[in-house]
């Protein structure tokens, strides 16, 4: 398996840590209903097909990326800065 | 004051040559990793322009010369290699003195690319990894910063606790190369 890293390029998912599901960029506000919570903690889908995950790219440049990709056929099907995805990138 | 001794992290190991390959240490200087904050990426490299003589790299790339360079070193991160730091720098960027914490070599000679190859999983092919380019990757499940210095010369940098280490696997890999150099020979 391949990852693109939008700042490195191709390269080898050895050098990528795996971090779970992308819900962990959208956090609750603090005074979200216990089930909202309870979800961002604990529940996860296991899709068969499209998903979205984090990926640390711990051997290159050390960026977080979310990795959209099908469980299914393995294509990655896109890469973004986790930094970008919450808008507080440090473009300029 | 006690009065420390500068040790080199090779001492003994290295010069090395197997076959058309040579590895040597190199003397860092200083190694300062600069991170801008945020929003602050162009005035950083404006700054350094003044006071060293080089723009910021493009992620992927180094600027400057031999004696002082500026690395790409990761997301939003460059490695200042050489001089010591400016303090001008610090208005743009937060600034870490590394300078002692990284082993570094210089990889030399014909088959140079053939032994990184062995290492690290990246494409070193002439297209794709030229003169000035650099990659943080991954050799031999150490994390290093590989750069291409010219045709037939890559400067490769370890954790220095790793130094040995790095020597071991350059050796293995360069032994390697060269006998298949005999063998086809």
């Amino acid at each position: 398996m391949r990852i693109t890293c939008p700042t490195c390029g191709e390269r080898d998912r050895r050098e990528f840590y795996y971090a779970g599901a992308a819900v962990a960029l959208d956090r609750p506000d603090a005074g979200a209903p216990p089930e909202a919570w309870d979800d961002y903690l604990h529940n996860r889908d296991n899709p068969a097909g499209v998903t979205r995950d984090l990926w640390y790219h711990e051997y290159g440049c050390a960026a977080w990326v979310v990795v959209t990709r099908n469980t299914v056929t393995h294509e990655v099907l896109k890469t973004e800065l986790a930094s970008d995805v919450k808008g507080q990138g440090n473009a300029g | 004051m006690v009065e420390l001794q500068a040790k080199s992290p090779f001492e003994g190991l290295l010069p090395l040559s197997v076959g058309s390959v040579g590895v040597s240490e190199v003397a860092p200087g200083h190694l300062t990793s600069i991170a801008p904050f945020r929003g602050q990426a162009k005035a950083l490299s404006a700054a350094l322009k003044d006071a060293h003589g080089m723009a910021a790299p493009a992620p992927n790339r180094v600027t400057g010369r031999e004696g002082a360079r500026a690395l790409w070193f990761g997301h939003d991160m460059l490695m200042l290699q050489g001089p010591a730091a400016d303090g001008a720098l610090r208005k743009h960027a937060a600034l870490t003195d590394q300078s002692h914490g990284w082993a570094i070599v210089r990889l030399e000679g014909a088959d140079a690319a053939e032994v990184l190859a062995r290492l690290a999983p990246i494409d070193l092919r002439d297209s794709q990894f030229k003169r000035g380019h650099t990659a943080r990757t991954e050799l031999r499940h150490m994390m290093a910063s590989i750069t291409r210095l010219g045709p037939q010369s890559y400067q490769v940098m370890v954790f220095r606790g790793f130094a040995e280490t790095l020597v071991h696997d350059l050796k293995v890999a360069m032994q390697s190369v060269a006998a298949r150099a005999v063998g086809s020979g």
